[in-house]
């Protein structure tokens, strides 16, 4: 990481230390969610954005997540059990939901993910007596350490805040090691990985059980934050928004997500002035988007250095030629 | 003489009336260049694609070493040593020249847990350093490997398939088309590593190429396939005088 990046990690963490006790409570409430959807979609920008794996299942994580934290809470466990169990809860289950990618590719593996999706969700609604059914689980606590309690809001925000560090933190270090180059060798061509040795069996599996472990992590931490949630919060639209997210962003950039959520958990708040035409814009700043930057907001810095590049060498190429005539 | 790198005994595959490959057999000798010939259809795509594990021939086995390799896939015959080119590029386009080459041998050091801690370059930068250089790829190091010419890429995707140290690659067309300036280079850069015991030690390569005079200049054995069978094996001159070889395919 070069020297200006660090200067602007810093300058950025202490932002988001320092701005929000000037916030509304509603402010703070949307920068928490915005933070959870960061996790959950540094997760998924893992597994579609490096590894290159459709993944349209990634809410049935983050509802595997809540779901767990909820669960342990009503059953008297600590939410520090809870949190963990769920992560590795989906672990398991992303491991599991990687053998198909290892048949199918592409839109087809979408479709099986956006299946999984529904199954999961299907669970969710039926199985009245794990999950409360259509009427979901409430009273869901915040959770406090040793003398810390993380029951008001900006409290708790600081908390997600720190998971939301640590878990980049780990991502980059991931992303760093050959483990990244590994999954980035499988996005871009598995046939040439697996001939240089790069096993991409396992580097598919991880790259959706690791995702998937970020996604249940932030579904814990949103469960303890809404305190209610029922079966509609992670639907296959919710895997949608969220495969948007990381799209939008900028998929196979670290900071994709970032953006993403920003533009997923925020924008919406911003079009409120739209009302009823408020999915309307928002569907069609989307479209604009794909159309004129395919590769996410991210992508702008490179569009402006190829540009400058290709501006360079046809000047060269110019020179050249006019030398040559001369 | 010394055992044989590769063993090829009475390879045999059909796709359905079709016998693509009829009864192969041919040794390659350590440090030798072995190239394959043959008109189009003769069999040479899927003899490589059978010694490559990416099909499962129907009969006869491939030893590489001595030891039974027939039915292994591309992954565990890459860790026993077998590198290759392919025919089209295959370069990861999205990553760097120098991290195309990283990758292609990273796999071979530690294990998958090792290598979530390891340094960046898993310790093989000096590695592709020289490669780079040896390649005269060093302005576009830093490049994505996607925005490169035709002709780079090609060398990149060369250079990947000896990152490794492999004791064979299989090299699938690596004249294919690359323009005629280019051919020379990639003879030269061939014959350096095949000579050179410190990068690719010892390394014996098997050569598809259409090109007679790359072929030719380039390989101590040849062997041309004709219609899934073996027509003739022999040196360049051998091949060059083979009365059967010229009317079957090299033409008048």
């Amino acid at each position: 990481m070069s020297k200006t990046n660090t200067a602007l990690a810093m300058l950025g963490l202490f932002l988001l230390v320092a701005l929000p006790p000037f916030f509304k409570n509603y402010g703070i409430h949307l920068s928490t969610t915005w933070l959870v959807f960061i996790i959950a979609t540094m997760g998924l920008n893992l597994t579609v954005g490096y590894a290159g794996q459709k993944s349209l299942g990634h809410a049935a994580f983050f509802g595997i997540g809540a779901y767990t934290v909820a669960i342990c809470l009503r059953e008297g466990f600590s939410f520090w059990l809870g949190l963990p169990l769920g992560a590795l809860l989906c672990f398991g289950v992303g491991l599991g939901l990687g053998f198909p990618a290892l048949r199918v590719q592409a839109i087809y593996l979408a479709f099986a993910t956006l299946g999984f999706n529904t199954a999961i969700w299907l669970v969710m609604r039926n199985e009245e007596g794990l999950t409360g059914g259509n009427f979901g689980i409430n009273n869901i606590q915040r959770p406090s350490l040793a003398e810390w309690s993380f029951d008001g809001n900006l409290a708790f925000y600081y908390l997600v805040l720190a998971f939301t560090v640590i878990l980049a933190l780990l991502m980059f270090g991931l992303l760093r090691s050959p483990w990244g180059k590994a999954f980035k060798a499988l996005r871009d061509n598995p046939i040439r990985a697996e001939s240089l040795g790069i096993d991409t069996r396992n580097y598919t599996l991880l790259s959706f059980a690791i995702g998937a472990a970020y996604a249940g992590i932030a579904g814990g931490l949103y469960a303890s934050q809404v305190q209610f949630i029922d079966p509609a919060l992670f639907t296959v639209g919710q895997s949608i928004m969220m495969y948007l997210m990381v799209v939008v962003g900028g998929p196979g950039y670290f900071l994709g997500p970032l953006l993403g959520s920003a533009v997923g958990v925020i924008l919406p708040e911003w079009l409120r002035f739209a009302q009823g035409w408020y999915l309307f814009v928002f569907g069609t700043a989307i479209i604009m988007l794909m159309i004129w930057l395919p590769d996410g907001l991210l992508s702008i810095p490179d569009r402006i250095a190829a540009r400058r590049l290709s501006r360079e060498a046809s000047a060269m190429r110019a020179a050249r030629a006019q030398g040559a005539t001369q | 003489m010394s055992q044989p790198i590769l063993k090829v005994t009475d390879l045999k595959k059909a796709y359905g009336a079709i016998q693509a490959v009829g009864g192969v057999s041919f040794e390659v000798r350590p440090g030798e260049i072995f190239g394959v010939i043959g008109p189009n259809g003769s069999g040479k795509t899927t003899l490589f694609n059978s010694m490559l594990g990416q099909i499962e021939p129907d009969e006869g086995k491939i030893e590489l070493n001595g030891q039974d390799v027939t039915s292994l896939g591309p992954l565990e015959l890459n860790r026993r040593g077998v590198g290759r080119t392919f025919q089209t590029l295959q370069v990861f386009g999205k990553m760097t020249v120098r991290d195309n080459l990283i990758v292609a041998a990273q796999e071979h050091k530690g294990n998958m847990f090792s290598r979530m801690f390891a340094p960046s370059d898993s310790g093989l930068g000096v590695k592709a350093d020289a490669l780079i250089d040896q390649f005269h790829i060093r302005h576009v190091a830093d490049k994505k490997a996607g925005e490169l010419s035709y002709g780079q890429q090609k060398l990149v995707d060369i250079a990947m398939a000896f990152m490794s140290e492999p004791s064979l690659v299989l090299l699938d067309e690596p004249c294919a088309g690359v323009n005629p300036s280019l051919v020379g280079g990639i003879s030269n850069l061939l014959k350096e590593l095949n000579a050179n015991p410190k990068i690719g030690s010892h390394s014996s390569f098997i050569v598809i190429e259409h090109n007679m005079d790359f072929v030719m200049d380039l390989c101590h054995r040849i062997m041309v396939m004709v219609e899934g069978k073996v027509m003739a094996i022999g040196t360049p001159e051998e091949i060059r005088s083979n009365k059967q070889v010229l009317e079957a395919y090299l033409g008048s």
